[in-house]
């Protein structure tokens, strides 16, 4: 396979593997990522977004392989995002003919990073085309997929659609197609990547698969991962799944706990929930990462949240993992609040009025005790787990 | 007259002060927006507002 092998006759990839990024702004990429970038030649030479500022050496070179970067003529910017705009301004050196396209939100955003002042601009909204010679391409905007700026690049001659961060996968390889990866685990970086990246936008993400149902696609072309050939029906089923947290037939227990009585309750909500058929889950929030426990989230059909109180409150550990589904906005997912405390408590009731605010329909009130949980308790957090189990039965 | 918010981004439409820097006057219900108005902050369309 040449350094710079090409999709379709005239579409070369000249991204970056990062193999060895482990913390992507608190996204855990244990498979490491890449920032794709595509060149088309044609009477008018393209170039498809650029790649994270650090690698802008190497994406040179990669560019060189291929043609003198000078003969670029138009730079797509689908995306103002660092990861993806940040070897901008070397290639704007490298190019200065080029002319950016990007959305109006697009030429704003990347005019607040980078000194765009000698950069020619052609800004384009949904409808837009551009004739580059034997091709043509037409833009999509998808605002808030997942920025203001975001957009897509469909080229209609080769049923090939730039997607951008959509059905993207942080995930580092030196084969280029989803059909040469394993099929489970490609599944597994792409539902990650939807979860961690995607969840709250399901309306958006649901809008714009509609509208690009209507295009014929044999090849989408991400921005990280892979490139889909093969699993494109799969894929595109799987969004409109995650685009409403479409639940399976699971259960999380999701909880910290100080000196192991709020884990003692966790564990009496697992006992309740186990049953054939259910797949119920401990997850102590010190033994897993919240990009691990978002994706689990994301397909849940009910969960339950303990914290211990620290202080009058919820221990931070929890409290963080809230903050971060809040923002998420996980649908369709009752739960109940739990935890062990040794006098004023708070840390249940945190957890109880943050579930409110997720928009997390309550199944009952928060399930408290001092200190070790009595056999009452006990058979309440039993219960609970039975009750969780059931609504997951029913999906 | 009632105020909108983008469920979104969280960006609130305030009729009393409008969207002047998009062309729209103070004093502009949310109602008369027109249908390709979108949130000034973050783009997309009047459908994702809700009456606040």
């Amino acid at each position: 396979m040449s350094k710079q092998p090409q999709i379709i006759d005239g579409i070369h990839y000249v991204g970056i593997k990062d193999w060895n990024v482990r913390d992507f702004h608190g996204y855990k990429t244990i498979k490491g990522s890449s920032y794709n970038s595509y060149l088309i030649l044609d009477e008018k030479n393209v170039l498809i977004d650029t790649v994270k500022a650090p690698f802008a050496g190497e994406f040179i070179k990669n560019i060189e392989a291929v043609i003198d970067p000078s003969k670029i003529d138009y730079v797509i910017s689908n995306h103002t995002e660092p990861d993806h705009s940040g070897s901008m301004e070397t290639i704007m050196k490298a190019a200065p003919n080029a002319t950016v396209v990007a959305t109006a939100k697009g030429k704003e955003g990347l005019s607040k990073y980078y000194d765009t002042s000698a950069w020619k601009w052609q800004v384009v909204k949904s409808g837009d085309s551009i004739q580059i010679g034997r091709r043509k391409l037409d833009f999509i905007a998808t605002p808030m997929l997942h920025w203001p700026d975001s957009m897509f690049t469909y080229l209609a001659e080769d049923k090939l659609l730039f997607s951008m961060d959509g059905f993207g996968q942080h995930f580092s390889t030196s084969y280029l197609y989803d059909d040469e990866a394993p099929y489970d685990l490609l599944m597994y970086e792409a539902k990650k990547y939807y979860a961690n990246i995607l969840m709250h936008l399901g309306g958006v993400a649901k809008k714009t698969l509609d509208a690009a149902k209507e295009l014929p696609i044999e090849i989408i072309c991400p921005s990280h991962g892979v490139i889909w050939r093969k699993y494109i029906p799969e894929i595109v089923g799987a969004y409109y799944d995650w685009s409403v947290c479409k639940p399976e037939k699971k259960v999380l227990i999701i909880y910290d706990s100080m000196w192991g009585s709020t884990e003692i309750m966790a564990k009496a909500i697992l006992e309740g929930a186990t049953r054939d058929g259910i797949d119920a889950k401990l997850l102590k929030i010190t033994a897993n990462e919240l990009t691990d426990l978002t994706t689990e989230v994301l397909d849940a059909a009910a969960i339950a949240v303990g914290s211990p109180t620290l202080n009058n409150g919820m221990m931070p550990t929890v409290a963080s993992f809230l903050t971060y589904i809040q923002g998420l906005k996980p649908q369709n997912k009752p739960g109940a609040a739990f935890g062990s405390h040794g006098w004023g408590g708070g840390g249940a009731a945190g957890v109880d009025a943050w579930l409110d605010k997720i928009g997390i329909k309550k199944l009952r009130g928060p399930i408290v005790c001092i200190y070790r949980p009595a056999p009452a308790v006990i058979e309440e957090c039993k219960k609970l787990g039975a009750e969780l189990a059931d609504i997951a039965a029913a999906v | 007259m009632d105020k909108y918010q983008c469920q979104i981004c969280g960006y609130i439409y305030d009729p009393a002060e409008g969207d002047p820097d998009n062309g729209v006057p103070a004093g502009t219900p949310f109602e008369n927006l027109p249908a390709d108005w979108v949130c000034p902050a973050c783009g997309v369309g009047k459908e994702n507002f809700d009456k606040i």
